[in-house]
């Protein structure tokens, strides 16, 4: 099984050196864009490869950067590109290995992603907890500048790309890419209003792309093997492999590089090394807090796009976090949305009022002071705070763990009311 | 125009518009809070909103936030249908999860946008049963009451003081549902037009603290359309009147002047109008003790008329005061016996003034117009502290050509947040040359200070590369002549350049030279403007009168024509030295005086007649425009101090002078005023005359839900006494009359069902943010002169070179201190400054001071000694004089003064 994201990746091991990064065939990627391909090549080749977004809204990479106005009709001046590095959703820790273990993978993707875009200025934005990563992406970057693939002129192209890390203060809403574009400005990070997109008018009102990290990390891969190679490293055809995460009661916790669409139950099963003894699983929230929970039913749910929205949630970052057992259903849900109403950035009202409202609700519940009534109103704003009805989408993701805990741990909660107090509570 | 269809029925509408300002400006309800037509879009507080269908079998339809949704053909949406009202009903619920529910005790109750829209969306019973978060409040300043538990959030404050206004002293602070609106820490605001955010917060966090001294509800108050008396710009206001005071101003909307807002002085500096200082009651000079002893209406109409019968009467007008009442003293006194007050340079100045607007080529915006200039020159004026509303249309001109930028983008200009990120810090071009850095010069391309000579000189210099048929200019400096050109390069490269000057600067040189650049940009294809600031509201009115210098009346009091002197309304000690008022005063026989309000000229008079102020007086005022508006009062003036035109009738009937024997109304004396002054033709436009009726009623100064008029007196009298009338205007003093829209040219309140806010004005316009229904108030007197019109004056002046013995002094304006009567009022006398005198540092330095505090000035041939204070880019060899300001005795400007360590 093919792992070009981490391959080269060993844990505890440090960072890949500029060195090692190249004599394992890395910057070849670059050279060959640089002398054989022309922007649009590149945009056509990532587009046919079928790489979808991996920071959780899975739209086709190709087909955002050409939504970047090149050649005569595009406005001069500065087009940027932005390494969406604000890793905050809960249980999502992927991005960090990529970051920590190969920074010349994500620069060497940045180079070829701006090479693309017609990019002048990068950045690499990290989450303000980050700080080994951001240490490693400087070093990194120094390397890349002394070895010539950043700067003026790279590589004799003609082609010139500056590029640098920004270190965020820790706010939840930075990795909205619009509100990461606020914050990168020195504004307050709330979100913009979509259009204008940000490949009109993003970083200071110019031209500019927000990717993922993972999702810039598989850039030379792609490049140096192909689209249909690519395509044909999924298990269902969406393209790719993808870092999956398992958190909770299991096992073996971790990181693992598999093809895209390994079922839920062959990432807890075999990798995570199935739950830890005396725990059972009760559901999992397939790829970070923001996802619908997925239980018994969907285990062999081929973790792919499609698949995980047909079976109700979304693939969203990959990584599972685990409800077991012994675990409180409502207070887990209780935690999360106490998350989600701190992190809300206070700009539209229903995000703003309504999610400190459900968390005040899931509390009284969890101390016994629930009514029957409250899950009408849970419900209620599991509805009124969907998509369109908020200024962005961190209350619709904040709303999908309610929503299906509602759906599924109904009884858990109505056990509460009923008793007056958590039954997990002694 | 597209066509839309709102719950089946379809309607066209503007292009470019997004869907709630299509929809309001149907007259359809939809509830709002973030929008504000003047600041337009963000869709932060999703109260608009309203559901899509896709097509006409599309019977689910999707949510939409309409102030975000542009208006396309077909777009078919619902506000009627169960999903959105419940929507909306849900996001009124959601800010009230915080808010106090103090209704009762709050200052906006009755007139809260909050309030209203939660009756609008029908949101009535309380889900949420916890805590409600609370905050701390600041003190902001004596204008500026803060109360952050009401708060819901809409970013209209912010957006406003920091967007639209440019303030920086207030921002939002802290995140989800703790975020904070107000300063970093306590402390008065800064920015002067602060006030507005009393009418853009749609709750009561910001409330007017000088109305929160003498509280009352919106319904209780007596209102009167009225005009700002506090400079030359004559913004539309609103007064309100409870128990005999004067509780508050509003701003009264109109699209050609100020539009929604006003400056702090404006609505905040009409407390002295309440002052203790107020003349109530006739004062006759004892001749035995020197006293002014109190006398009686009846008294000193018998007085006075027996000495104006004397062919030896002359008057001083007042531009502070109406046409009306400044008409009258002319007709009392004859013409060639009327007079100014004005010593004979600033007559001159205001002459030259009037004389551009009137005879030159080039037309002056309105106030309003001002904002779609694309490049502008201004000439030493400061105009945030001579004319603050002017100071923000130019705010708002820089942001023109970044909008444009916007629009490249495909942009459209309501999405606020977006056009706002597209221009990013982008500015348009504002040059500023003046003799020292003004507040505006922060969004100034460049400001270039020297002296006024030195502006006027760079000002020709423009209009000389221009069109070299204006006089070129000798020894300009290096840096001077870059100036220079980057300035006409710039107004060259205009569409639409302005040049904004006027009398601030108090040099007629430099009126000369801003006028030679606006004509050298005349014509072609360009849409070239020239705004001049006056002095005060009706400077413009009196110069139009064609009126007299001071300096000529005391010719006639030296010569012995004149012993009587009749002034209205001007401390003659304001505006000229005392010295030369003193010895005008010791010449004349009789000195009676009309004022509103006493100091060093009432002091001196041997009659004090008591006048109704702007807000007890109906009148006429032409603003700096030559823009004739009307105000009316808003309460009945107490029996003994009427408005001054009706004082001097009846005075002038009493004397038996026939010609105001027929004059009785105030539409008596328009008319007759357009007859003897034809340049006033028009005046009995800018309003509707006292005849007018709707639907054969009055319209009442008084909501219809005005409380307790029947308990008032109840202590005294138990029936009611008869309410007053009001043969001069249309209005009732009552709530009784018509209680549909009133005429939109003399609205005394706004309100409309459902709407009981500032935000009802959306119900008195064509379309929202647009003209009113039947036009807005006021007519224009003067348009341009056409091509036969002024052409380039050729008087250059030398250059200003520096002399120690010999400093010239300039004036410096404070929007606060440097206006006469708002310094009477209560919140405005916080903020006036301490007296002082400026340089720069470098001549503090060369003279050695060695860290004195004060230093000497010789005026009017006499010693002051003033504390001294450096600014760095006042030219050398200038003393920066603060004009008006308490404390500080008139000097003439421009001239030479001698100055002194005090030791």
């Amino acid at each position: 099984m093919e792992r070009p994201l981490t391959e080269h990746i060993k844990a505890g091991k440090g960072p890949l050196s500029i060195e090692e990064y190249e004599k394992s065939g890395g910057y070849a990627a670059v050279k060959k864009i640089l002398k054989d391909m022309n922007p649009k090549e590149v945009q056509k080749l990532v587009k046919d490869s079928d790489l979808k977004g991996r920071g959780g809204a899975g739209f086709s990479t190709g087909m955002k950067w050409s939504f970047v106005p090149m050649g005569d009709g595009a406005p001069p001046g500065d087009v940027y590109l932005v390494a969406n590095g604000d890793e905050m959703e809960p249980g999502t820790f992927k991005d960090r290995v990529l970051l920590e273990g190969n920074p010349h993978q994500l620069i060497e993707g940045m180079i070829i992603t701006g090479y693309a875009i017609g990019a002048t200025k990068a950045y690499i934005f990290l989450r303000w907890a980050y700080k080994t990563a951001a240490k490693i992406t400087v070093k990194a970057i120094k390397e890349a500048y002394e070895a010539g693939y950043l700067g003026k002129n790279i590589q004799n192209s003609g082609y010139s790309l500056e590029l640098s890390v920004h270190t965020s203060v820790g706010r939840y809403i930075c990795g909205e890419e619009t509100a990461l574009l606020n914050s990168l400005e020195g504004k307050r990070a709330t979100p913009r209003a979509k259009p204008p997109f940000p490949q009109v008018s993003g970083l200071f009102g110019r031209p500019t792309i927000v990717n993922n990290i993972e999702t810039l990390s598989n850039i030379p891969h792609i490049i140096n093997k192909g689209a249909q190679w690519f395509k044909d490293l999924s298990a269902t055809g969406e393209g790719g492999t993808k870092l999956y995460g398992v958190s909770g009661r299991v096992k073996k916790p971790a990181i693992w590089e598999l093809p895209l669409g390994t079922s839920m139950r062959e990432i807890i099963e075999e990798h995570a090394g199935g739950m830890s003894d005396g725990y059972k699983f009760r559901g999992a929230l397939p790829g970070g807090a923001s996802t619908d929970f997925l239980i018994e039913d969907h285990m062999d749910v081929a973790m792919d796009y499609k698949h995980t929205m047909e079976a109700g949630s979304r693939l969203g970052t990959g990584t599972l976090i685990i409800l077991d057992d012994k675990t409180c259903p409502v207070g887990m849900v209780h935690n999360l949305e106490h998350f989600f109403a701190q992190e809300s950035c206070g700009w539209c009202t229903p995000c703003r009022e309504g999610l400190p409202w459900t968390e005040k609700i899931l509390n009284s519940i969890e101390e016994g002071e629930g009514q029957m009534s409250d899950l009408d109103l849970l419900e209620f704003h599991t509805t009124a705070l969907g998509p369109g009805n908020t200024f962005c989408a961190l209350a619709p993701g904040a709303m999908e763990p309610l929503q299906s805990a509602l759906k599924y741990f109904r009884d858990d909660f109505v056990q509460h009311i009923n008793d007056k107090k958590c039954p997990w509570r002694s | 125009m597209p066509k839309i269809i709102v719950d089946g029925i379809e309607y066209e509408v503007e292009e470019n518009k997004n869907l709630l300002e299509a929809c309001l400006s149907l007259g359809l309800d939809l509830p709002y809070f973030c929008w504000h037509p003047a600041m337009h879009s963000v869709g932060s507080c999703r109260q608009c909103a309203v559901t899509m269908y896709k097509d006409e079998n599309d019977k689910h339809g999707k949510l939409t936030m309409a102030c975000m949704q542009p208006v396309s053909d077909g777009l078919r949406i619902s506000i009627k249908d169960e999903q959105s009202a419940k929507f909306r009903e849900h996001v009124i619920e959601w800010l009230m999860t915080n808010h106090p529910h103090d209704c009762p005790v709050c200052d906006e109750g009755g007139e809260c946008h909050l309030q209203d829209m939660t009756v609008m969306a029908g949101h009535t019973y309380r889900n949420h049963r916890y805590k409600k978060r609370t905050h701390n409040n600041q003190y902001l300043g004596p204008f500026i009451n803060h109360e952050m538990n009401r708060c819901i959030q809409c970013y209209r404050c912010v957006r406003f003081y920091r967007d639209y206004a440019d303030g920086h002293d207030f921002d939002v602070f802290a995140s989800k549902n703790h975020v904070y609106f107000g300063r970093s820490e306590e402390g008065t605001l800064e920015n002067e037009f602060s006030g507005n955010l009393v009418e853009v917060c749609p709750t009561g966090v910001f409330t007017d603290k000088t109305l929160k001294q003498h509280y009352t509800r919106k319904w209780d108050l007596t209102n009167a359309p009225s005009i700002c008396h506090n400079c030359s710009a004559g913004c539309n206001i609103i007064t309100g009147e409870r128990y005999g005071t004067v509780r508050r101003v509003l701003s009264r909307y109109n699209s050609k002047v100020n539009g929604y807002f006003l400056c702090d002085r404006g609505r905040f500096g009409y407390e002295w109008v309440n002052s203790d200082k107020r003349i109530t009651q006739p004062l006759i000079k004892n001749a035995q003790n020197g006293h002014q002893e109190k006398s009686t209406k009846e008294e000193i109409i018998k007085k006075v008329s027996e000495l104006i019968s004397s062919p030896k009467v002359i008057g001083i007008g007042s531009a502070q005061n109406s046409l009306e009442a400044n008409f009258s003293l002319r007709k009392l006194v004859g013409k060639e016996n009327f007079f100014n007050g004005l010593s004979e340079s600033n007559n001159k100045l205001q002459q030259t003034i009037l004389n551009i607007l009137t005879n030159g080529k080039v037309r002056t915006p309105s106030l309003k117009e001002v904002e779609d200039f694309d490049s502008v020159f201004i000439l030493g004026e400061d105009v945030t502290n001579t004319a603050p509303m002017l100071a923000l249309a130019l705010r708002q001109s820089v942001k023109l050509k970044p909008k444009a930028i916007a629009d490249g983008l495909k942009i459209p200009v309501w999405n606020d947040a977006a056009v706002r990120e597209a221009a990013q810090d982008e500015k348009g071009p504002l040059y500023i040359a003046a003799v020292t850095r003004t507040k505006l010069s922060n969004i100034a391309k460049e400001t270039f200070t020297t002296a006024p000579a030195g502006i006027a000189r760079i000002g020709f210099a423009v209009a000389n590369i221009i069109n070299n048929d204006s006089p070129a200019v000798n020894n300009l400096s290096d840096q001077e002549k870059e100036f220079v050109s980057f300035v006409a390069d710039n107004l060259k490269s205009a569409k639409k350049p302005l040049i904004v000057s006027g009398f601030g600067a108090e040099s007629e040189d430099v009126i000369h030279a801003a006028y030679n650049i606006a004509l050298a940009l005349h014509g072609g294809n360009k849409e070239a403007g020239i705004t001049l600031t006056f002095p005060e509201v009706n400077s413009a009115g009196l110069a139009m009168m064609e009126v007299k210098s001071l300096d000529d009346a005391i010719e006639k009091i030296e010569s012995g024509k004149a012993e009587t002197l009749v002034i209205i309304e001007n401390n003659l000690y304001r505006n000229n030295p005392k010295e030369k008022i003193d010895a005008l005063f010791e010449k004349v026989k009789n000195i009676i005086v009309f004022s509103t309000i006493e100091n060093d000229t009432t002091l001196k008079a041997d009659y004090v007649i008591p006048i109704g102020s702007f807000a007890e007086s109906d009148g006429t005022v032409v603003n700096n425009e030559g823009r004739a508006q009307r105000f009316y009062q808003c309460k009945l003036p107490d029996g003994e101090i009427p408005e001054s035109w009706r004082y001097v009738s009846e005075i002038s009937k009493s004397a038996q002078i026939d010609y105001f024997a027929s004059l009785n109304t105030f539409d008596d004396f328009i008319n007759s005023l357009i007859k003897e002054l034809p340049q006033f033709g028009g005046i009995q436009n800018a309003a509707p005359p006292s005849g007018y009726r709707k639907v054969g009623q009055k319209i009442p100064r008084e909501p219809h839900r005005f409380s307790g008029r029947t308990s008032i007196n109840a202590a005294e009298n138990v029936s009611e006494p008869k309410p007053p009338e009001d043969p001069d205007s249309p209005f009732t003093f009552t709530m009784e009359g018509y209680h549909g829209e009133p005429p939109t040219t003399a609205v005394p309140f706004y309100w409309s069902p459902g709407w009981n806010s500032v935000q009802s004005i959306n119900k008195y316009q064509i379309e929202v943010g647009g003209e009113l229904h039947d036009g807005d108030p006021g007519v224009r007197l003067i348009e341009v002169n056409g091509e036969n019109g002024l052409s380039f004056f050729t008087e250059i002046p030398e250059k200003f070179e520096y002399d120690k013995n010999k400093w010239l002094i300039v004036p410096l304006y404070h929007i606060y201190g440097s206006e006469e009567k708002s310094n009477e009022s209560k919140a405005i006398k916080e903020r006036i400054p301490e007296p002082y005198v400026a340089l720069c540092k470098k001549d503090y330095e060369e003279f050695d001071l060695n860290g004195e505090k004060k230093i000497k000035l010789h005026i009017n041939k006499k010693e002051f000694a003033f504390p001294v204070k450096t600014i760095d880019d006042l030219p050398s060899g200038i003393i920066g004089y603060p004009s008006g300001i308490p404390g500080m005795p008139f000097t003439e400007m421009n001239t030479f003064t001698k100055v002194e360590k005090l030791h």
